[in-house]
């Protein structure tokens, strides 16, 4: 047996092609077997352990490396010649359209072969991928960014770009989503619907819009965002350029937002802009324990199933009115002081999703933590029954007088706009706090009438102070009076929500189907995703892209900055 | 930092809205710039006797003894290794030349004007098929016929360049024959008739007799290569007219001397950019075959550099046969050029592709970047000396080349 190989430089084939290829070479006559890869590190780890033997053969990552294992030189020969001659046939005719028919190099020449195209799907090597990104945003175009690899400093830049310019990068590392009822990347055949949905997750995105599908509704447009979109250093670009999106298309009637648990500042920010979008917005946060059931126009859903189960379920209601007051919403912070820890560990659970930063001296996450008890910062919820405070003194349960003063001395500060207390009766309780605090809350709203004070009763008419008398009293001196945890955080969250309007350009709805046309495309990479899209009916183009400038790094280099120049010139917005 | 875009775009700008007209034909040592007694000119980058290839050594040859210069090959020889004879390239003189493209200071020369920019540039007569000095055949009937060229034909030409008056409109004439089946470089059947067609109502009416009006007007019409080099003297006119545009990335210059190709770029003054010349693939005609071959040689590719010959393919699907293509190869070559320019041509549109312009203005960094090398047509001349041309087909200039100009564009503007 002999082993002959063959190295060509500097080219580049998608795995795909390259296993066909591989299958090709190993059902020649006389080859025992056959590995035709690019020579990474790992590639010919994996084929050394296979039993190839590599010693000696000089080939890197740029190489493509052709290895035949054969039982005499003549087939290891023959196998060789035509690993080349199919090659070349590849390179030569593309398997669709015409026989022969061109296939652009470039990006630039795919866009003017299909100028209709508002998007390119992107899965190149990740070290490539950035730049074949910014080669679309540059032409204006979407971009489905599949590849993974990429530098958060390439996705932030790449998202920052796109969103001054009304564009969206879904990815990178995004694995699939739906545009116009085309699935692009790993696809379902969803129908189309008037579900939107917008996911950090890529099987969390095909298992909605599949359980969607299942319960006789569709999809309007998936968003797709990449996994890290929702990391503290992204801030959720794509996700809240897809909430925008979704708000504004006629088509959708529900959304469902759906991601491993976002960072704590971002999650503030999404569901905000879902809370804005008017529409009922069903939010799965895997993993997360949901802050409620229902928070306005917000459904929390426990799991996929639950997300697309309740998705349906709201599309078939029809659209809930919108829940407001008509009161302007508060714009301070809000200070929660209570006695019942359980209490305020649930009120702060409820709103550590919609308020940030929010602080606690019974922290549920380390960057809640308050510096010092004594002193609230920013949001904070309070739990006066720690140990800390009930040293040679009663529980705050019988004695008010730690909380009269607290409350005294947060409203005395001018960022504070809402004070919230919870009241716990019964047996062995306060035998009426109404009377302490009732005074104490028409004092300091007497003197600040803007100051916003939210009673949270707890308790029965059963018992010996009389939950609605005491709620009554409340309510006289000034209070909102509230009956459960739920209600106090829906109510805050509420208030709290300020007017949002999303401040970057609008994403074109004519590019989401409103023009009533399916979508066109460039593929760049993987060429099964090109036949995808031909097969769900959508215009394509392929790129028979390769590594810039042959992979050479300083040649690579001097282009990127010979383009870099040039958009420094043309300002983008 | 220099607005690349602009500077490209300006450089195209100007190499289209060329208008290169035929004035005349006038002795190389009168017109052309730079022109003395013991220079020779020839195509390509610079290049020294000693690693100059077979015809490129043989033209030398051959004009030294057409010149007087020198009695035979030996004494010819002598003479340029003793450095009484300067070799030069033809580019550096405003002048282009097919094959070997020697130009010496006694040949007859068109003088092409671009009257859009003032700018003149010049090419030899062109000698026909078979054994011609081109292709570097010195033997008794190549002289003669280089004689013939120079007292008849050229004083016959410059005659009746001068009673029309206002020349030859080569812009026009290409325009139309691009759309006739030429791409300008390997095929000017139709070009060459209609000059001949343009020309004869001049010549007719020239002081020459009827019998070498008649021969002047026979040969025009059967050589087909007949305006191969006033159409690459109005190239030459179109990009040295796009040259010399802080920071164009934008080639200029594209040409071999058989030993190396050689590019210019706008933005870079006058250095040349080398690397060795490819032997072309194609047909050969009976009894010769890729081994016979030298490499790539002439400064034909001018027509590529100005958006036709090879970019213009599309147009002119016959001479795809050189590499036993399809007409679908020739429209692949075409469109494979859009995606190294930088504009599509305003004149010479390609009926093909629903009368696109011709991709015109080669943009280093394109080349670079994607790995698209620009094609060449090209005649195949023997390695030996004399023997002449031996087949026809496609080249690539050596990707080498362009990575050279990309590093010294980013020494000159990036650092």
């Amino acid at each position: 047996m002999v082993s002959r190989h063959a190295i060509r430089r500097g080219v580049y084939y998608d795995s795909v092609v390259l296993m066909q290829l591989q299958r090709s070479l190993a059902a020649l006559p006389g080859v025992v077997d056959a590995a035709v890869v690019m020579a990474t590190p790992a590639n010919r780890e994996l084929l050394e352990s296979t039993g190839f033997a590599l010693a000696g053969v000089e080939a890197g990552p740029e190489d493509l490396l052709v290895v035949v294992k054969a039982d005499d030189a003549e087939a290891a020969a023959a196998a060789l010649a035509e690993a080349d001659r199919l090659l070349e046939q590849r390179r030569a005719a593309g398997p669709a359209g015409a026989p022969g028919a061109y296939r652009p190099r470039s990006l630039a020449a795919a866009a003017s072969a299909l100028p209709e195209a508002h998007w390119v799907l992107v899965s190149v090597p990740g070290r490539y991928a950035a730049g074949v990104a910014q080669q679309a945003l540059d032409l204006g175009k979407h971009v489905f960014l599949y590849s993974d690899n990429v530098a958060l400093a390439d996705e932030i830049a790449l998202k920052q770009q796109a969103r001054s310019k009304g564009l969206l990068v879904m990815g990178p590392d995004c694995g699939t989503a739906i545009v116009n009822g085309v699935g692009l990347g790993f696809a379902n055949r969803v129908r189309r619907g008037r579900v939107g949905i917008v996911a950090a997750s890529g099987t969390g995105l095909q298992a909605v819009a599949s359980a969607v599908h299942a319960l006789g509704e569709g999809v309007s447009q998936a968003i797709g965002t990449g996994g890290r979109d929702l990391k503290a250093e992204v801030g959720g670009i794509t996700a809240l350029q897809g909430l925008d999106l979704l708000a504004r298309d006629p088509q959708t009637d529900v959304i469902v937002l759906v991601s491993k648990p976002p960072a704590a500042g971002v999650a503030t920010a999404l569901l905000s802009a879902a809370q804005a979008t008017g529409k009922p917005v069903v939010v799965d946060f895997i993993g997360y324990p949901p802050p409620a059931r229902r928070l306005g126009n917000l459904h929390f859903a426990a799991n996929l199933d639950e997300a697309a189960e309740l998705a349906v379920h709201l599309r078939r209601a029809g659209k809930a009115p919108p829940i407001s007051d008509g009161r302007p919403p508060i714009t301070g912070y809000v200070r929660g002081l209570f006695s019942g820890g359980t209490l305020a560990v649930q009120v702060l659970l409820g709103l550590q999703p919609v308020l940030a930063p929010l602080y606690s001296n019974t922290p549920l996450r380390p960057e809640q933590a308050l510096a010092n008890s004594l002193h609230s910062q920013a949001h904070t919820i309070l739990d006066l029954g720690e140990d800390e405070f009930t040293q040679g003194r009663l529980h705050p349960m019988l004695d008010n007088d730690l909380r009269l003063r607290r409350l005294r001395q947060e409203a005395a500060d001018p960022e504070v706009g809402l004070i919230l207390l919870d009241v716990v009766l019964g047996d062995g309780a306060h035998p009426d706090p109404a009377a302490e605090l009732a005074p104490a809350i028409a004092e300091v709203k007497a003197a600040r009438p803007d100051l916003e004070v939210a009673a949270l009763v707890v308790g029965t008419d059963e018992d010996p102070q009389g939950a609605t008398a005491q709620g009554e009293r409340l309510a006289q001196a000034g209070a909102t009076v509230l009956r459960s945890a739920a209600a106090a955080v829906e109510y805050v969250s509420r208030r709290l929500q300020q007017p949002y309007r999303y401040p970057y350009p609008a994403l074109p709805l004519a590019h989401f189907g409103e023009d009533g046309r399916s979508l066109a495309a460039i593929n760049v990479g993987l060429e099964m995703f090109y036949h995808s899209l031909l097969a769900q009916g959508a215009a394509a183009v392929h790129v028979d892209w390769r590594p810039p400038a042959g992979g050479n790094e300083a040649l690579m280099a001097i282009l990127a900055k010979m383009r870099s120049g040039r958009r420094e010139q043309q300002p983008h917005g | 930092m220099v607005d690349i875009e602009q500077a490209n775009a300006t450089a195209v700008e100007r190499m289209t809205s060329a208008r290169p007209i035929l004035k005349g034909v006038a002795r190389a040592r009168d017109v052309i710039p730079g022109m003395r007694d013991n220079l020779l000119l020839h195509a390509g980058p610079p290049i020294t006797w000693e690693r100059a290839s077979g015809p490129l050594r043989g033209a030398v040859i051959g004009a030294l003894i057409f010149e007087g210069l020198a009695a035979d090959e030996a004494e010819a020889e002598a003479m340029v290794r003793a450095g009484e004879i300067a070799l030069e390239p033809c580019h550096e003189h405003a002048a282009v030349g097919p094959m070997a493209g020697i130009i010496s200071p006694s040949m007859q020369v068109y003088i092409v004007e671009n009257v859009t920019h003032g700018n003149r540039a010049f090419s030899n007569l062109n000698e026909g098929y078979g054994k011609v000095l081109r292709y570097g055949a010195y033997s008794p009937e190549v002289l003669a016929r280089l004689r013939w060229l120079n007292e008849v034909l050229g004083p016959v030409l410059q005659e009746a360049l001068a009673l029309s008056g206002e020349g030859i409109d080569l812009r026009a004439l290409l325009a139309e024959s691009l759309q006739m089946g030429d791409e300008g470089h390997n095929r000017n059947k139709a070009g060459s008739v209609l000059y001949t067609a343009k020309l004869a109502p001049w010549i007719a009416r020239t002081s020459a007799d009827k019998e070498t009006i008649a021969e002047v007007l026979r040969s025009l019409a059967e050589n087909a290569l007949s305006v191969l080099n006033p159409v690459m003297a109005a190239c030459k006119a179109m990009a040295d007219a796009a040259h010399g545009v802080a920071g164009s990335t934008v080639m200029t210059t594209m040409a071999r001397n058989g030993t190396e190709l050689g590019i210019r770029v706008s933005g870079l003054g006058n250095r040349w950019f080398t690397g060795p010349a490819q032997v072309p693939h194609g047909l050969y005609f009976p009894g010769f075959t890729h081994a016979d071959a030298n490499p790539d040689i002439g400064d034909s590719t001018i027509t590529e550099t100005a958006g036709i010959g090879a970019f213009a393919m599309a147009g002119a699907p016959a001479i795809v046969s050189f590499v036993s293509g399809t007409p679908q190869d020739a429209l692949n070559t075409t469109l494979e050029m859009y995606e190294i320019t930088v504009a599509e041509h305003p004149y010479f549109k390609i009926p093909a592709l629903n009368f696109r312009g011709t991709p015109v203005g080669v943009d280093i960094r394109k080349v670079v970047e994607l790995g698209i090398l620009p094609r060449i047509n090209t005649g195949i001349a023997h390695r030996q000396a004399g023997v002449g041309q031996i087949g026809a087909g496609l080249a690539l200039p050596p990707m080498e080349a362009f990575e050279k100009a990309l590093m010294a564009y980013a020494e000159e503007y990036l650092s």
